[in-house]
């Protein structure tokens, strides 16, 4: 899963661009967020293992292609996904590819080649655009034949399968943004508050407020960001981590979140750790706190 | 030639990539283009994406707080 990426450390590659690049083609992003939350919020199909709402995504993307007018406009004929028949139980079962194909409106200009042969001839298939005899039959969960295929055509890289990079297939992840729905009251949210779900660590002491807690240099720096929009905890004493507090916290419910943030500092086996609470309007104020012991931390507030 | 700037502080893969994406399609070819970001990911992200579309990077600079990476618009290719 994705997440906040790490300074120090060789960065993550974004594989959709890295793809792009070694297949030599071109690659155009389109921004889906606002249209994309119905997806999430109101899944058609349903939701997966946690909160990813696999068919319904399938059949949005591939309805983004269609349907996108820079697709006429640059005389695209068909569609092609690298869906295989049985290779995910929720959208990528027999039953499933006809309701992508019919429910995204690309109907038969819809191609998969890794699985044609095991599926109705498609347009650009009856027209000739494509050799079907050239098309594959791989089924099931195993991806030895496509791993095979790869190390065929001459990758010796490659993304790794399993998982890709849906961060909503992710158990913690699903949980954070289940946490946001319950305490906020309604299925909605903002682009800033799925960046912060990226940020691996989140603790809810009390239902009226949340720490956001940077595990390393790189999560505190993209945490400093928000210092201008919420209430952030840094260690004075001791070198530590930067938390922001989302809520609404009472001066005892600031207290508590201090020691807490002592406890993630390195000041956590002393007896007392300096810290700073900066409200969103830039005004400080230092505490002398006791370290919250690892044991008082209920493992039910790690949300 | 004209220099603009781009905000993509906070934003995270793939928007400081969309954004830039975005960005330039507006711009014509020699101008410059600032981008101004939080996720280290970027340093990978926004030059794999000028390669691909035949943009350069000019300049890529970064400290502990966030990263600069000044891009040339290139023709369409």
């Amino acid at each position: 899963m994705p997440s906040v990426r790490r300074t120090n450390k060789k960065a993550k590659r974004n594989n959709a661009l890295w793809v792009a690049e070694q297949l030599g083609i071109k690659l155009h992003i389109i921004e889906v967020i606002e249209e994309y939350k119905d997806v999430v919020i109101n899944p058609k199909h349903g939701y997966g293992q946690n909160l990813n709402p696999c068919l319904d995504c399938k059949i949005f993307m591939v309805n983004k292609a269609q349907a996108w007018a820079w697709m006429e406009e640059n005389q695209f004929d068909f569609i092609i996904t690298g869906e295989v028949i049985g290779q995910r139980p929720k959208s990528q079962r027999r039953e499933t590819m006809p309701v992508i194909a019919r429910e995204s409106g690309a109907e038969d200009r819809l191609l998969r080649p890794l699985c044609a042969k095991h599926l109705p001839m498609t347009l650009p298939e009856r027209e000739g655009w494509v050799d079907r005899e050239a098309m594959l039959d791989f089924h099931g969960r195993n991806r030895k034949p496509q791993i095979a295929l790869a190390h065929k055509l001459g990758f010796t890289d490659f993304a790794q399968p399993a998982g890709g990079c849906c961060f909503l297939t992710d158990q913690s992840y699903s949980s954070k943004l289940q946490d946001l729905w319950t305490t906020g009251g309604k299925r909605e949210y903002e682009i800033d508050d799925i960046m912060l779900l990226k940020v691996e660590r989140h603790i809810r002491p009390k239902p009226n407020f949340k720490l956001i807690v940077g595990r390393e240099e790189g999560e505190n720096n993209y945490l400093s960001g928000y210092r201008r929009d919420f209430t952030s905890i840094s260690t004075v004493s001791h070198k530590g981590p930067l938390v922001l507090v989302d809520g609404s916290p009472s001066e005892d419910d600031l207290k508590l979140a201090a020691e807490i943030t002592a406890r993630f500092s390195q000041g956590r086996d002393a007896s007392d750790v300096d810290v700073e609470i900066t409200t969103k309007d830039g005004q400080c104020q230092r505490l002398t706190v006791q370290p919250m012991a690892t044991t008082a931390i209920e493992q039910s507030w790690y949300v | 030639m004209s220099s603009f700037d781009l905000d993509v502080r906070r934003l995270l893969c793939p928007m400081p990539v969309i954004k830039t994406q975005d960005r330039i399609k507006e711009l014509e070819p020699g101008d410059q283009l600032a981008v101004y970001c939080t996720d280290p990911g970027v340093l990978e992200d926004i030059p794999t994406w000028c390669r691909i579309n035949g943009h350069t990077v000019l300049t890529s600079e970064s400290n502990d707080q966030e990263i600069c990476i000044t891009i040339e618009v290139e023709a369409p290719q």
